[in-house]
């Protein structure tokens, strides 16, 4: 057989315990802590990736809420202010009625006041013209009958004016 | 401004590097010829015989010119255990007579010499029957302690990286590797093998890493890379081997019942599926084995071969383009080693797939 293609016994059974010895200490010393520190370095990455992503997802929703709180927000000041305008308008318009009405009723008692008092002035004048009268009256006819001639005249006439 | 300074300064260490690769290569091959020239004056200088030692295992590390490393001899004999420096045996040049018997280098192969001077070889997988096992530390084995040296301090230290800064991203060492680490979980394991990968994880990584560093040790041409370790088919039979245990191991019920009682099948060929089934299980491993084993062995021979022209023409005219061939041959070589490093891989984690996927009919 050819050299090169016979297989040297003691080639073979120092490359077998070359080998193992080397597959061993390289499992243990070299390839185990290697290969968790790849992994270990990986699945860190890995961690921290869906991590990120799970806090950008949870982001996105906080960002959602804060808008939809926002719009909410919005909506009710927006009725929190029409009501307020409402309620002014209201407000205002019941106190102008009411002032229409105390108005009306303060004219109305004005009104009904002046006519008390201006009948009373009335009642009072008439009073007056008639005291007034009567003393005009009064002294019209004391001059008249001052002379008793006069006086028995008029008795006569009166007295033929009486139809018994 | 700061940066084109900074690109200037790595374009320049870039030349640099380059500039000491080719005075290497040049220094190194008048110093590979004279070494030919002092072994044998007469005989024609045969690229073969050169190339196939080079790719071969060796007893001693080649340093520089006529330096090498002498690298310990182990013997396991029938009477019992030897151990002495590949230094006695003096290149070949000498027998060593030890504790048991008298040995010889042939061809980097060490062989007992006997009586009237026959000699006999030691055991291979295909002739057990030898009184003589070679357990030496070859310049391969030297070659891949080496490369899990430069394994286990990359992994130890981006291991460490880790703990230190757990959490955080990665740095230095540690950000060149995480892509391959990731890239061998994400383009390899997971795809093909589904979500119980985890479990193979360290197979994997440790396959693909091995074959990619001692690819990469392999294509370094001076000291002390250079080894064909990956294309060393006794390497690649264990890993394959460690492939077809793990895949069978882990073979679910769907699998052995598909291998052992298909229910499409009639009953009568069953025994003819059995066997096409057995072929199966080993020929994807086979195929593993062969693969690598091809791949970076014609890499080295293509790369040896170009170099070999040189002596071929004996010319140094030839010299420039020669070492343009083997340039572009060694950038090749590189996306070759990590490709090669990942089919593996990904077969493995395909086979192991199939085991343990879960049908459902």
């Amino acid at each position: 057989m050819n050299p090169l293609v016979t297989p040297e016994i003691g080639l073979v059974v120092w490359t077998t315990v070359s080998f193992l010895v080397l597959f061993f200490l390289l499992a243990k010393f070299a390839w185990k802590p290697i290969m968790g520190a790849i992994d270990e370095r990986e699945r860190f990455i890995e961690d921290s990736l869906s991590k990120a992503e799970a806090a950008k997802d949870e982001m996105a929703r906080l960002t959602n809420e804060n808008d939809a709180l926002l719009k909410q927000a919005r909506i009710e000041r927006d009725a929190i202010l029409s009501e307020a305008k409402k309620v002014k308008d209201s407000i205002i318009s019941e106190a102008k009625e009411a002032a229409h009405k105390e108005g009306a009723r303060q004219i109305e008692l004005a009104r009904i006041e002046i006519n008390n008092q201006k009948a009373i002035a009335m009642a009072d004048v008439k009073n007056q013209v008639a005291t007034l009268s009567l003393e005009i009256a009064e002294k019209v006819l004391r001059k008249q009958f001052e002379d008793s001639s006069k006086q028995d005249a008029l008795v006569a006439e009166l007295l033929k004016e009486v139809k018994l | 401004m700061y940066n084109s300074s900074i690109l200037k300064i790595k374009i320049f260490t870039l030349l640099r590097i380059c500039a000491v690769f080719l005075t290497l290569a040049t220094f190194s091959i008048p110093a590979f010829s004279q070494e030919k020239h002092e072994e044998s004056a007469e005989k024609p200088f045969e690229p073969s015989e050169v190339i196939l030692e080079h790719i071969a295992d060796s007893h001693s590390l080649h340093v520089w010119n006529t330096t090498a490393i002498p690298l310990p001899v182990i013997l396991y004999t029938d009477k019992g255990l030897e151990v002495f420096s590949s230094s006695h045996f003096e290149h070949g040049h000498a027998d060593y007579t030890g504790k048991y018997y008298t040995y010889r280098l042939v061809e980097d192969k060490v062989k007992i010499v006997g009586a009237n001077n026959i000699l006999a070889d030691s055991a291979t997988v295909w002739k057990w029957n030898s009184s003589l096992i070679d357990f030496s530390i070859t310049r391969n084995v030297a070659s891949m302690w080496m490369g899990m040296i430069v394994l286990l301090v990359i992994f130890f230290s981006v291991s460490s990286a880790y703990k230190k800064r757990s959490g955080k991203a990665p740095k230095g060492l540690q950000s060149f590797m995480e892509p391959l680490i990731l890239f061998v979980r994400d383009d390899i394991a997971r795809p093909n093998i589904g979500y119980k990968y985890q479990r193979f994880m360290p197979l994997l990584l440790t396959v693909f890493f091995f074959i990619w560093v001692n690819n990469l040790i392999g294509l370094v041409p001076f000291f002390p890379g250079g080894a064909n370790l990956t294309g060393n088919i006794a390497v690649t039979l264990v890993l394959s081997v460690i492939t077809l245990i793990v895949v069978n191991l882990n073979g679910n019920k769907h699998y052995w019942a598909h291998i052992f009682i298909p229910a499409d099948v009639p009953v009568w060929i069953w025994p003819l599926w059995w066997v096409i089934e057995l072929v199966g299980i080993i020929s994807k491993p086979f195929a593993l084995m062969i693969r690598l084993f091809a791949n970076i062995t014609a890499g080295h021979i293509i790369v040896l071969s170009l170099i070999s022209l040189i002596f071929v023409f004996k010319s140094m005219g030839i010299a420039p383009v020669s070492v343009a061939f083997v340039i572009f041959m060694d950038v090749l070589e590189l996306l070759v080693a990590a490709l090669q490093a990942f089919i593996f891989t990904l077969l493995t984690a395909l086979f192991i797939g199939g085991a343990i996927e879960e049908h459902h009919h």
